[in-house]
């Protein structure tokens, strides 16, 4: 059956606009990262009057792009691969067992997710620099200061996702692995994770995307050294000059990693996310 | 043993034949019941130390006099009492009325960004229902958004909203003149504009991901007997598409709130550390009062206040929803 003719002309302009809304700023970005520095600062044009790839070479000495780079690598991949292996774990208990207190823990943990991260910044600051005075475990400033909060925030939303989606494996499968002679874990590793492999990229990309992203936690809690992404990007703004066309060279080269990977993984995105939290 | 176990054991070996193959192996009781603890023990001490424990200190915090005399030191802080709750909800004095302005700003942000991103993200999702050609390309390009880090693209809408040399204005002023003369988008009554197209352009595809990944789980078969009864295409939206997206639909809805409401990065790029008034979100106020300002008390007082609300509304929410979802239709 066909739609009718009037859909197929509304969903057509309809669609249009929407490209254009999502893509003049891509376009922008685009553009404005191979003009040169007297285009960018001048009044707006769509065409650059000359092609350039300076800012692309550029970037790379006004900040240390390359160590924030780095920086930002190490903190969003551990904060990734924890919150995984924890969110797995966690998940599977909830999904699999009863046990006392098994209530408290899902609403602990799916409450969390609304609490507003400035509620967290100063008493974390305060725990940090405490645990730092009594057991000289540098943890504010650090890059594991930062690892340790971006996993908990991704956490909550992590389990409550993955206890969608082993919900959905069914029990028999795990139950007669069990009965082949493997024990919990092995039930878990070989038939429950397994079976949960989108569910699982869903949660690993949630995170990793969480982690790169974060401006507020990055910008107290780092210095000159461990700064991320998230900040060293505002050292292209100096007191006489605001460098707009190496802000977009440096935001491309930033958001071409994870824009790739989210598109590559987005098919177990959608099917993560009609498992686990459509539910 | 427990009494369940023959009947549970039973059921496995009618649903899996391997079942027949040996003896159930059964864990200890003590293994039993202490395994879901261990399991969850990593995630526990985490939440623990990031968030519990936080909270506690924050709430400790709002009944202290907690300024930056005495960060270094926190517990030797003054008891304030009620004195920063009360200054809090002085809405005729300054603290309280601008509390309350930035409260109301940031609720008519939060219901407007979620609405249109709810109403964008649907109508995409429905119209990329169909196959055709160019699907799969407009589905990858509408989740760059998304999947775009948040400063990047703020960023980018900053450069888009400068003065002199932004493409707002070169569109607006010099290309189509609607304008008489540059606008000014990011101080002023506009920057409530700026920040809502921002959050919008941001947040819709994450409202298109789920109502998308909702759309799959509705049998073709249900618009094919709804079309073969004479049902034209408004008609099939309105009584299955909808009423069939109305439980992922209250998952999405509570979800894009919460993060709306409590959006810090969006807004922070776009302004810094003082927005204007007219796009006064609570986060950046409480950021502000707390660490522009220096009062640690009055700021927890007011997260704390702020917690209060998100959880009643949430709680609200939940008991709604799950009413509606005992009623005969649902």
């Amino acid at each position: 059956m066909a739609p009718p003719r009037s859909f197929l002309w509304s969903r057509r302009i309809f669609l249009t606009l929407l490209t254009g809304f999502v893509l003049v700023p891509v376009y922008v970005m685009v553009s404005s990262s191979l003009k040169p520095l007297a285009d960018v600062t001048g009044k707006f044009r769509w065409l650059p009057t000359e092609l350039t790839v300076r800012p692309y070479i550029d970037i790379w000495s006004t900040v240390p792009l390359g160590r924030y780079f780095v920086n930002s690598l190490i903190v969003a991949g551990a904060a990734t691969v924890c919150s995984v292996v924890i969110a797995v774990f966690s998940a599977y208990a909830v999904s699999r067992y009863t046990f006392r207190g098994k209530r408290v823990f899902t609403v602990t943990v799916l409450s969390t997710q609304m609490f507003p991260g400035i509620l967290f910044l100063l008493p974390l600051f305060l725990i940090y620099v405490n645990i730092g005075n009594a057991t000289g475990i540098a943890l504010f400033g650090s890059r594991g200061g930062l690892i340790l909060t971006y996993l908990t925030f991704s956490l909550p939303f992590s389990i409550w996702m993955l206890i969608g989606y082993f919900d959905s494996v069914p029990r028999d499968l795990d139950e007669a692995a069990m009965v082949d002679g493997c024990g919990p874990l092995g039930a878990l590793f070989r038939v429950v994770v397994p079976a949960a492999v989108p569910g699982i990229v869903a949660v690993a990309v949630y995170a990793f995307m969480t982690a790169w992203g974060e401006v507020l936690f990055a910008s107290v809690m780092t210095n000159d050294t461990t700064r991320t992404l998230a900040v060293g990007l505002q050292g292209y703004s100096t007191l006489n000059d605001v460098y707009w066309n190496q802000i977009m060279a440096a935001s491309l080269v930033v958001s071409v990693p994870v824009v790739a990977g989210f598109l590559l993984l987005q098919r177990y995105l959608v099917a993560g996310l009609t498992a686990g939290a459509v539910k | 043993m427990t009494a369940t176990a023959p009947a549970a054991e039973a059921a496995v070996r009618k649903s899996s034949p391997g079942a027949a193959r040996g003896p159930r192996r059964r864990p200890g009781r003590i293994r039993r019941i202490g395994l879901p603890y261990l399991l969850l023990l990593p995630a526990l001490l985490l939440e623990l130390l990031v968030h519990l424990v936080p909270m506690v200190i924050g709430i400790v915090m709002s009944f202290k006099e907690l300024t930056q005399f005495y960060i270094r030191d926190w517990g030797t802080a003054p008891w304030a009492a009620l004195d920063n709750y009360k200054v809090s909800v002085d809405f005729d004095a300054p603290v309280g009325e601008a509390l309350l302005h930035s409260f109301l700003v940031t609720i008519a942000f939060t219901l407007l960004s979620v609405g249109l991103c709810w109403l964008i993200g649907t109508a995409a999702a429905i119209c990329l229902q169909d196959t055709f050609r160019g699907r799969g390309l407009l589905r990858a390009l509408f989740l760059v958004p998304y999947a775009l880090p948040v400063y990047t693209a703020v960023i980018t809408w900053v450069f888009m909203f400068q003065h002199d040399n932004g493409l707002v204005n070169h569109v607006l002023h010099d290309q189509l003149g609607l304008t008489d003369k540059p606008s000014f988008w990011l101080i002023g009554d506009n920057s409530f504009v700026a920040l809502l197209t921002v959050s919008v352009w941001k947040g819709w595809p994450f409202a298109f991901l789920i109502v998308m990944a909702g759309l799959q789980n509705i049998p073709r078969e249900l618009y094919e007997a709804a079309a073969l009864d004479g049902a034209g295409m408004l008609q099939q939206i309105r009584r299955i598409t909808l009423p069939s997206l109305r439980p992922v639909n209250q998952v999405l809805v509570l979800v894009l709130f919460l993060w709306t409401f409590n959006d810090f990065n969006t807004p922070y790029v776009l302004f810094g550390k003082t927005a204007p008034e007219a796009a006064d979100l609570i986060s950046v106020h409480i950021y502000q009062a707390s660490f522009v300002t220096w009062n640690f008390g009055t700021g927890s007082a007011m997260s704390v206040l702020l917690l209060l609300f998100l959880l009643v509304v949430t709680g609200a929410y939940l008991v709604l929803t799950s009413r509606g979802r005992r009623a005969p239709h649902a």
